[in-house]
């Protein structure tokens, strides 16, 4: 056994375990304590629990309904810019939701590019603000995603399965039977919840998008009552409102399907034998559409950010917004790697126990935690001037799940790859840590280090909750600036944020890869 | 029927492979050689899984040219893969007979035969996972016996069980081959398969597939590709 490893991966691991769950328990035992002197939700309320279900659904529903036909002519069709277009797919996930909201108005909203063409043809305009708006950006954010999920379990098939059915002469009926129907089966419900749970604690697009009494969320409710009416009760009740949804669907999800593993599986094209001319167009056609829904916000927010106006303090901001992105990026890598190591050395039962009750405890949603921390610290210090500690510390903290989706199955492929031929060597302490934990796992290290860091640049979430109206970061800014209808400044902001996300994804991803050549073994 | 290959190349990627040989009907013809050497890209494009960039692969003297895989009078079982892992053993079975597992009384009745001819009677309705690789391979067999073709493709079926094992399920192979009067082309690493059901063996090695030999010859006096790859 590798001495003097074990007793450290417990010592570190517990605390940052227990550092999670205390910056999460505290907060929601602060809310609970509040809750008795409120007097329910209020219709208002509960027409925002109806909402947020309702738009949670839809989307889920859309964006799985159009991932598998997506998902499908991905996974048979081999052609020029297939890994651009896999690029593609992936850049919404770490894309800042208000660049994405700014790029979808840009083509969709009033005076958008489809609403010139309608004009110019004596057609009404689009006006997508409310329920289509929220539901356009979630599609936007959760296609892709779920794309990926599905093309996951495509790729999975073993090549001779297509093979088999084409010597046995499977019409693509056949095929749908024997193989597609039971990956949807075993990948969508999985898929749906995932994207269910986004949805419902997704705040900057209903910031940007929604509002008024037909669609206001739960989260923009707690934001309303925070910032606006100031009613403390409220907002604690209508975040535990918010917490039981969010326990509820991950507790589902957690029995539905354990999470899946999360990075860059190796997605090949798989050949097959049921085609058809009419399937080729399709394919084409699927392909193009997704390429233009995806790519054309992107290319406007790049084509308005190049020509808009240079707002006051975005250098500030840009140096803000890097500084959170980088301390959330230590802390998530310090609490991500401990705990992961902590969940791998004790296999089993009370390892998997850690990770369900890690996946459940940070279910609550940023703004359950940054309201429950509101109430902690206000009647000792002004939450205006904790603003920024408050989001790295609640950032990196969120992203602890996803650095166990990265971390686990990197850690258990070391395990059975090098960890024994470690032990059997004696190699201990840090020359283990140099010499085998390092170079087995820089490219997961490298890639969710860029994932934290791009989260943390782009979140416009618990800040808005502490931060006053002086302290910028950029997404504060472009909010500010949208929503003072200050387009042309917003553009520049919003490309000066996505280019730093992109930046800093690209660095710690490439900085991690490096010198690596064993990526997939 | 004859399996020829008419001064056929096959290419994937940097790797190339030649061959103008014929295959004898009607008996079991072992391809051996080094792993990478190309064997499992052979029975591919033999299958049509692989189109050949040049030549033509004939069989009973019919060009196979642009045949899809269905069209052409053969069955393949694969080394692993050969099932699906949500359907029944009846039903993986029945595959062989329509595709879309709709079946009369009759076509019950030849499936729950072809089960029982390999040695899986009772347990029609298990899945895959519940089975050994020597069973999953059974079952396999019996799917192939419910498509009679003329000429069985077998890439290395066995490379995974005990020689007692293996010896039995290249016995039972051989016996059912014999009785539909199919030819057999069996790709193997093991010089035993080959003794026990192969009347001749071909070499494919240095990227060219060599004429079969009758067997006993052949590895009385191998040549030197067969020679390196043996060992002694």
């Amino acid at each position: 056994m590798a001495l003097g490893v074990k007793p450290v991966k417990t010592l570190t691991g517990s605390i940052a375990f227990l550092a999670i769950a205390f910056l999460v328990m505290a907060p929601v035992a602060v809310l609970l304590a509040r809750v008795e002197n409120s007097a329910g939700i209020g219709p208002a309320g509960w027409a925002a629990v109806r909402f947020t279900v309702m738009q949670a659904g839809l989307s889920a529903l859309i964006s799985i309904a159009l991932a598998v036909p997506v998902a499908r002519a991905l996974a048979r069709r081999q052609f020029r810019g297939r890994a651009l277009m896999l690029s593609l797919i992936g850049a919404p996930f770490i894309l800042p939701a208000l660049v994405a909201v700014f790029g979808l108005l840009a083509i969709w909203g009033r005076s958008g590019v489809v609403s010139q063409a309608l004009a110019w043809l004596g057609l009404p305009v689009l006006d997508i603000y409310g329920l289509p708006g929220v539901l356009l950006a979630h599609v936007f954010f959760n296609l892709p995603l779920a794309t990926r999920l599905l093309l996951q379990g495509w790729s999975a098939v073993p090549a001779e399965q297509f093979r088999l059915l084409a010597q046995l002469g499977a019409t693509p009926r056949d095929t749908f039977h024997l193989i597609e129907r039971p990956i949807l089966r075993a990948t969508l419900p999985g898929a749906f919840l995932v994207i269910f749970l986004f949805c419902i604690g997704s705040f900057a697009v209903v910031l940007a998008l929604g509002g008024g009494p037909g669609a206001t969320t739960v989260e923009l409710a707690i934001y309303q009552a925070l910032r606006f009416s100031f009613d403390l009760p409220a907002a604690a009740m209508l975040a535990m409102v918010q917490l039981a949804l969010a326990l509820g669907v991950t507790l589902v999800a957690l029995v539905v399907a354990r999470p899946a593993g999360f990075g860059a599986g190796a997605l090949r094209v798989q050949q097959r034998w049921d085609d058809a001319p009419w399937a080729r167009r399709l394919d084409a056609g699927l392909l193009v559409t997704l390429a233009l829904f995806l790519g054309l916000p992107l290319l406007a927010v790049l084509g308005r950010g190049l020509t808009g106006a240079w707002p006051d303090g975005l250098a500030w901001a840009l140096g803000r917004s890097v500084a959170v992105a980088l301390s959330s990026t230590v802390l998530a890598l310090a609490l991500g790697l401990s705990l992961a190591s902590l969940i791998d050395a004790r296999r089993g039962p009370v390892g998997k126990g850690l990770e369900t009750l890690t996946y459940l405890v940070l279910a609550a949603s940023p703004f359950v935690i940054g309201t429950g921390l509101f109430i902690i610290l206000n009647p000792y210090i002004s939450p205006a001037r904790m603003a920024l500690p408050v989001t790295v510390l609640v950032n990196a903290a969120l992203t602890v799940p996803i650095a166990l989706r990265v971390f686990l199955p990197a850690l258990a492929r070391t395990r059975t790859r090098t960890a024994r031929l470690a032990d059997g060597l004696g190699i201990a302490g840090m020359a283990r840590l140099r010499y085998v934990v390092w170079p087995e796992m820089r490219a997961e290290i490298g890639f969710f280090a860029g994932l934290a860091a791009a989260l943390s640049m782009g979140d416009l979430g618990v800040i808005t909750l502490f931060a006053p109206p002086d302290l910028e970061t950029l997404p504060l800014l472009m909010s500010r600036l949208m929503g003072s209808y200050r387009m042309e400044q917003a553009a520049t902001v919003g490309l000066v944020l996505v280019a730093g996300s992109f930046a800093l994804f690209w660095a710690f991803d490439k900085g991690g890869a490096h010198g690596r050549n064993t990526r997939q073994a | 029927m004859a399996v020829t290959l008419d001064k056929l190349e096959i290419r994937q990627g940097a790797f190339a492979l030649r061959g103008d040989v014929t295959f004898a009907p009607g008996q079991s013809t072992a391809i051996i050689g080094p792993s990478g050497g190309g064997k499992s890209t052979l029975l591919l494009a033999l299958a049509g899984f692989i189109a050949p960039v040049a030549g033509r692969v004939l069989i009973n003297g019919q060009d196979q040219q642009g045949r899809p895989p269905a069209k052409r009078p053969l069955t393949m079982i694969f080394q692993e893969n050969n099932l699906f892992a949500h359907l029944s053993l009846f039903q993986n079975a029945a595959l062989g007979l329509c595709p879309d597992l709709k079946l009369d009384a009759g076509q019950r009745a030849q499936v729950h035969a072809a089960l029982d001819r390999v040695g899986l009677s009772g347990r029609a309705q298990d899945r895959p996972a519940n089975l050994s690789g020597g069973q999953r391979q059974r079952v396999a067999l019996a799917r192939a016996m419910l498509r009679p073709r003329a000429v069985l493709l077998l890439d290395e079926p066995f490379s995974g069980l005990g020689p007692a094992l293996r010896h039995e399920m290249l016995d039972l192979f051989e016996k059912l081959r014999a009785e539909q009067g199919a030819s057999l082309l069996m790709v193997t690493h093991n010089p035993d398969d080959a003794r026990r059901i192969a009347k001749s063996v071909a070499v494919v090695a240095n990227g060219k597939v060599d004429p079969p030999r009758a067997t006993a010859e052949l590895f009385a006096d191998p040549p030197a590709a067969l020679r390196d790859y043996l060992g002694d």
